[in-house]
């Protein structure tokens, strides 16, 4: 069984069906994939594809109908229901923030019903109010209706992982949010990943958010069927069917140049007086074609983090790099 | 010769009485407040224990009720038909209806004002319990907290605002209930007034009438008031 304090799960589902009683069909169909601890999964599919059922079998708010799904080994059938929830970070995108409660009361939810200590509780509230960026001498004794959309997703992130679940549950958590607000907190929720480490299963139906949050992205089509679960980059390339290549759009080709960097390219070498401001090598090929286009040239230079001059980047280095097929499942870059 | 000053003439057997008084004033201050003691204030004691007993019985069993159905939605219909029909019966009618039963006393009186407090407290304490919004109850569920938790935790404290608006509307017709409970018991409020409007003289119904009415505002405050201190969050301003 999953520990308090365990930084990251296996999850597995081993297909795993569910069949809502009078429906025609099921929901999700025979789903089988293996979420490797430590990672963010990106479920991504139109509405009724049966994303939001799939998550919420881990936590058993769905009961699966046939099939299993197992946390490090463990089914999760087998586990109190209660006990295994409290293991389960869960953010959903209305939030759900308790309006009665501060924001302190609020992130304090599961560390009480835990029984945890009242210094431990606190110790960790301030903690995770920190974690997440809001100051908790400021914002500790708010209440959810005194913060903005974004500073409550926030609170809604530090109460998931109040009692620092292995595994994180998140349906759709930025998808109520102003596209600025959503980039902004789609970055936050990456830095703060690469701190805790939670195995995220993260509801979408934004492909570019798929691409920007997903270690591996899960596309699910009406019916609940899985059709192609790989890395951001090989579904980008070499979608699996027609259903995936419509889903991901025309524009995939563009897409797939956000996952690769300046930096990794084979880059020319620089020229000795560029006429032009550099490029960061941290920078996607995206955002470097942008420039192009806008420079009205065909190379830029490329600067490194102090901004010593590294090398050029050519309209044709990026176009070869697009013509590259993607590194295979696993080697995300 | 110099006039004496003295005190007005004496009336035998009815006591000192004032211009006002022999007028029959619309209201004599002076004779409200040298019956005070005997009259009015015991009246608006026991107006007060009536009203805070009945409204007191009715929540308890009203909100058990609502528990109930919370937890078994098919007890809400015949439960809320019941308390509904209770409230349609006049006051008077059901007095008399329970007179046989229960005698000329407080137990008839308490009988009739607890049933009139059950409709608006039980469906304002089940709206509130059920308006907890859907995705707060699901997070909470995901969150692994226990019906028992979900309850105390989140219905309980969200239903607060509902139930006290209930206890307001509960509290303030009791108290003018009370009033018609006269016609049972000799005591409240009701006593002075039914007295009054036997008699033309004016002043000790008006006292009476305006002292319930200051009593039911009184009690009506002093639920908001606890209002405000049991609800910080509906009243929280945003931070600027």
């Amino acid at each position: 069984m999953a520990n308090q304090g365990q930084s990251a799960a296996e999850i597995v589902f081993d297909r795993a069906t569910k069949v809502y009683r009078g429906a025609p069909a099921p929901a999700v169909d025979e789903l089988s994939m293996t979420v490797p601890a430590g990672e963010i999964c990106v479920l991504l599919g139109p509405s009724g594809s049966g994303k939001t059922t799939a998550l919420t079998m881990v936590n058993r708010l769905v009961e699966p109908t046939s099939g299993d799904i197992r946390i490090d080994g463990v089914s999760v059938a087998e586990q109190d229901a209660t006990g295994l929830r409290r293991r389960i970070g869960y953010v959903i995108q209305q939030i759900g923030l308790f309006p009665h409660m501060t924001i302190e009361e609020n992130v304090a939810t599961v560390p009480q019903v835990l029984g945890w200590k009242r210094d431990r509780i606190r110790d960790r509230v301030r903690e995770l109010l920190d974690l997440v960026g809001l100051p908790p001498r400021e914002y500790g004794g708010r209440y959810p209706a005194q913060l903005s959309g974004g500073q409550r997703q926030r609170v809604g992130i530090a109460r998931a992982l109040a009692a620092d679940p292995p595994v994180m549950l998140m349906d759709e958590p930025f998808g109520a949010l102003d596209p600025i607000t959503r980039e902004h907190m789609q970055d936050e929720f990456l830095r703060l990943h690469e701190q805790v480490r939670k195995t995220t299963l993260f509801v979408s139906h934004d492909m570019d958010e798929a691409v920007k949050m997903g270690d591996r992205i899960a596309i699910f089509r009406e019916g609940g069927h899985l059709v192609q679960y790989d890395a951001p980059e090989r579904i980008l390339t070499a979608p699996a069917d027609d259903f995936v290549a419509r889903f991901i759009g025309a524009d995939r080709g563009l897409k797939a140049l956000t996952l690769r960097r300046v930096g990794d390219l084979p880059l020319e070498p620089a020229d000795a007086t560029p006429d032009t401001a550099p490029l960061a090598a941290t920078e996607t090929l995206h955002t470097a074609l942008s420039a192009l286009m806008t420079s009205g040239t065909d190379r830029l230079p490329v600067a490194d983090g102090d901004g010593r001059l590294v090398g050029t980047v050519t309209l044709d280095l990026i176009r070869a790099e697009a013509g590259r097929p993607a590194p295979h499942e696993g080697e995300v870059a | 010769m110099i006039a004496a000053a003295g005190p007005h003439p004496v009336i035998p057997d009815f006591g000192p009485v004032s211009r006002c008084v022999q007028d029959n004033g619309f209201f004599c201050t002076d004779w409200f407040t040298a019956n005070w003691d005997s009259v009015f204030w015991p009246a608006l004691v026991q107006h007060v224990r009536l009203t805070v007993m009945a409204v007191g019985i009715g929540f308890v069993l009203a909100f058990a009720a609502a528990l109930l159905a919370h937890f078994k939605g098919w007890l809400e219909r015949p439960v809320g038909g019941f308390t509904a029909f209770l409230y349609t019966i006049p006051p008077l009618a059901l007095f008399e209806l329970l007179v046989p039963g229960t005698g000329v006393s407080v137990l008839t009186v308490e009988i009739a004002l607890v049933a009139y407090t059950l409709m608006v407290l039980f469906k304002n304490t089940l709206t509130g319990l059920r308006e907890v919004p859907p995705d707060v109850r699901r997070v909470g569920e995901g969150m692994g907290l226990t019906r028992r938790q979900i309850l105390v935790r989140i219905e309980l404290p969200l239903a607060i605002p509902s139930i006290l608006s209930g206890l307001r509307i509960a509290t303030v017709t009791t108290i003018s209930t009370v009033e018609i409970a006269a016609f049972i018991i000799d005591q409240g409020l009701g006593s002075p007034i039914l007295q009054g409007l036997q008699s033309p003289f004016n002043t000790q119904f008006v006292a009476a009438g305006a002292l319930a009415v200051a009593l039911a505002l009184a009690a009506d405050g002093l639920i908001v008031l606890v209002g405000r201190l049991l609800t910080p969050w509906t009243h929280a301003r945003r931070a600027v």
